[in-house]
């Protein structure tokens, strides 16, 4: 049936794309090399930063963060409290710092790349029919495709991980301020105009209180999806709870591996919980 | 001089403007457009004179283009032929930075949905305006207390608007128009979506604020009662364009066309008038709480022979006169529920008033307005007459 395509050669788009890669980490090294060591260096000395706080100080700060974010309710505290000392029992706590920092600066960076992105597409229809599908793209294509790019361009450790993990999380975040926006009742809109606002003080001061709860379900969700990178980016390098799990898979350690990803659970609930309390 | 100018303003919704506006200059109609070039006409050619100090009242049915038009004054809607002009100024082709110094700092907007920010307070809604032009604070918060003073709400400034009635968010929306002491205040439905006792209070109340605030006033609304009541002028919308500008005495005698006529047909009073528009407030009693000596007591506040029974969902029981009531005390009985009587006269609130008429003179007691069971109001004998009558006050007074 296909027999006309006998003749067409085969389209050399594998090529192509290494080709571009290729090019793109020889143009841009000059960029790509200080990002790697500096901000490397800056990851580094984070999550050493954390990792020499006493653990009991980190701990008793989370499980009082935790019952004042949850409403002054003691379920969450319990839970921290008992969760951190099962990770530090098990002796996971530096892994699960450098963890947590790999998460906290993704999380950071996809918010801030990711909400002006979002005012963007909603402000404009041209905007958002570009944006769409890069989003489509950026959210199915598997996560392992996006970790040879970021090795290229920034070898192995943090740094890739953290790109990666931009690639990854960032589309909920626009997503959800886009519609967040875009929900903004049109009367309010029309109240807001007919005041003579201007269009920053119409953001700020009616469609992003509007929308924040939108926006914060979205950043809850990148920060899960930063956290679900943490394995995937430890086969590029990046340290953690990750390199444990991966590393008894690759052994065979059931044990080991059950503990490691017991400690990602933990962290993401308590994550969770606390960026879901924000939005209250 | 006239404070507003519009002169021959139109609006067409679509891709080819240019196109409906020329078979506009045929004569051809709304829909006629539509099938021909796809676009919507949403004012025609609206030209009007509104004078300061006036109430001028744009009336029409939903798709008459009254909103639209309300939007073209303050171009929240882009007009796409005519001008606008505020005091000399023409707001259709200014720019816009000095279009917002107009909204800013001389017309203001009251929305039927209230349009309130849930996010702010009472009060930090009511600054919205002056917050936006950077006043500083002391200087917005005491004009806004000011403002909210006026419209009976200074008692409420740290709420939040979710936590007031339909009435009392109106009155924010009311006072957030007020505070940049605007020359001229547009309101599009304002009172639609209240209820129609409190629509009542509210129009009087904008009535007896306007005799100290000389504000020019647009009012849009698809009530007539509420047109003839507070407008100075009224002008009638018929699918985009103006049909008629007048006082409400011109429109009521001299409709300038069929349209027209066909409306201030249904002024015959006694039809246009329902009971849900003559109904005042019920005094009642409640069937779980009160006994015969309440009811009494009642009674003689209120100067009444009979006094309606309800239970604490306001669903209607029956009522007791005052003869049975004094004789059930005298016998000490304690329950009321054993004296009532359970007949009773009732009409739903869109019975019109040619019914009433009929209903009310067998009456021995006012008719109980119900809904659902419930009882909204009470429809007195002085009420029916006056409002047959003509009478303006036809709302609470005639007990």
């Amino acid at each position: 049936m296909l027999d006309f395509m006998e003749n067409v050669p085969v389209i050399p788009l594998a090529e192509g794309v290494s080709w571009l890669t290729d090019r793109i980490t020889e143009i841009f090294s000059f960029i790509f090399e200080p990002i790697q060591n500096q901000f490397g260096a800056f990851m580094e000395w984070t999550s050493g930063q954390l990792a020499s706080i006493p653990p009991i100080i980190v701990i008793l700060l989370v499980v009082i963060g935790a019952f004042f974010a949850s409403g002054k309710k003691f379920g969450l505290a319990a839970f921290s409290l008992v969760g951190l000392l099962l990770i530090y029992n098990q002796e996971s706590w530096e892994q699960l710092m450098s963890t947590f920092t790999l998460v906290l600066i993704s999380s950071l960076l996809c918010v801030i790349i990711g909400v002006p992105i979002g005012i963007l597409m909603s402000k404009s229809r041209i905007a958002q029919a570009i944006i769409t599908p890069i989003l489509d793209f950026m959210q199915t294509m598997p996560a392992f495709v996006y970790l040879i790019p970021a090795v290229a361009f920034f070898s192995i450790g943090m740094v890739p991980g953290v790109f990666a993990s931009l690639v990854f999380a960032t589309p909920p975040t626009v997503r959800f301020t886009n519609l967040g926006i875009r929900q903004v009742s049109e009367e309010l809109i029309e109240a807001s105009e007919s005041f003579g606002s201007t269009g920053s003080q119409k953001l700020f001061k009616v469609e992003m209180p509007m929308a924040k709860q939108t926006i914060m379900a979205g950043i809850n969700q990148t920060v899960m999806l930063a956290l679900s990178m943490v394995v995937i980016a430890s086969m590029i390098g990046a340290p953690g709870l990750g390199r444990d799990v991966l590393s008894s898979l690759q052994r065979a350690e059931v044990g080991t591996g059950f503990v490691a990803g017991l400690g990602i659970v933990i962290l993401a609930i308590i994550i969770d919980r606390f960026t879901q309390s924000l939005n209250k | 001089m006239p404070v507003i100018k519009v002169e021959s303003l139109s609006k067409v919704f679509g891709k080819h403007p240019e196109r409906a506006l020329k078979l506009l200059d045929e004569n051809k109609s709304k829909e006629e457009i539509l099938e021909e070039t796809g676009n919507t006409v949403g004012v025609n050619r609206a030209s009007f004179e509104v004078e300061e100090g006036e109430v001028f009242v744009i009336m029409g049915l939903s798709g008459s283009g009254k909103s639209t038009l309300v939007r073209l004054l303050n171009r929240l809607i882009e007009p796409t032929e005519g001008n606008v002009y505020v005091e000399e100024e023409n707001l259709a082709t200014m720019d816009k930075e000095s279009l917002r110094k107009i909204r800013r700092e001389k017309m203001s907007m009251v929305f039927q949905r209230f349009a309130l920010f849930p996010h702010r307070t009472v009060l930090s809604n009511t600054e919205f305006g002056l917050e936006i032009q950077g006043v500083d604070k002391a200087e917005r918060r005491e004009k806004a207390e000011k403002a909210l003073e006026l419209v009976g709400l200074g008692g409420y400034i740290h709420q939040t608007p979710g936590q007031l009635s339909g009435g009392m968010q109106q009155r924010v929306g009311l006072a957030r128009a007020l505070t940049n002491d605007p020359q001229v205040l547009l309101m599009d439905e304002a009172f639609s979506a209240l209820d129609p006792l409190i629509r009542k209070e509210m129009q009087d109340e904008l009535l007896d604020l306007q005799e100290t605030m000389k504000k020019t006033i647009i009012f849009i609304t698809h009530d007539l009662d509420e047109a003839l009541r507070i407008g100075d002028r009224i002008a009638l919308m018929k699918d985009g364009s103006i049909v008629q500008i007048g006082t409400p005495e011109d429109i009521l005698v001299n409709p300038a066309n069929d349209y027209v006529e066909k409306f201030v047909e249904d002024v015959d009073r006694s039809k246009i008038l329902t009971a849900e528009h003559i109904m005042k407030r019920p005094e009642t009693v409640d069937i779980d709480k009160h006994g015969p000596r309440v009811a009494l007591e009642r009674m003689r506040e209120e100067g009444l022979s009979s006094i309606y029974v309800t239970d604490r969902r306001r669903t209607l029981k029956g009522y007791v006169s005052a003869d049975t009531a004094s004789k059930a005390r005298n016998e000490d009985v304690r329950n009321i529920s054993e004296i009532l009587n359970t007949d009773v006269p009732t009409v739903d609130k869109d019975t019109s008033l040619n019914e009433i008429f009929e209903q009310i003179y067998d009456s021995p007691v006012p008719i109980a307005v119900v809904e659902d069971g419930k009882l909204l109001g009470v429809i007195v004998r002085g009420a029916v007459i006056g409002a047959l009558a003509g009478e303006n006050g036809v709302t609470t007074e005639n007990a």
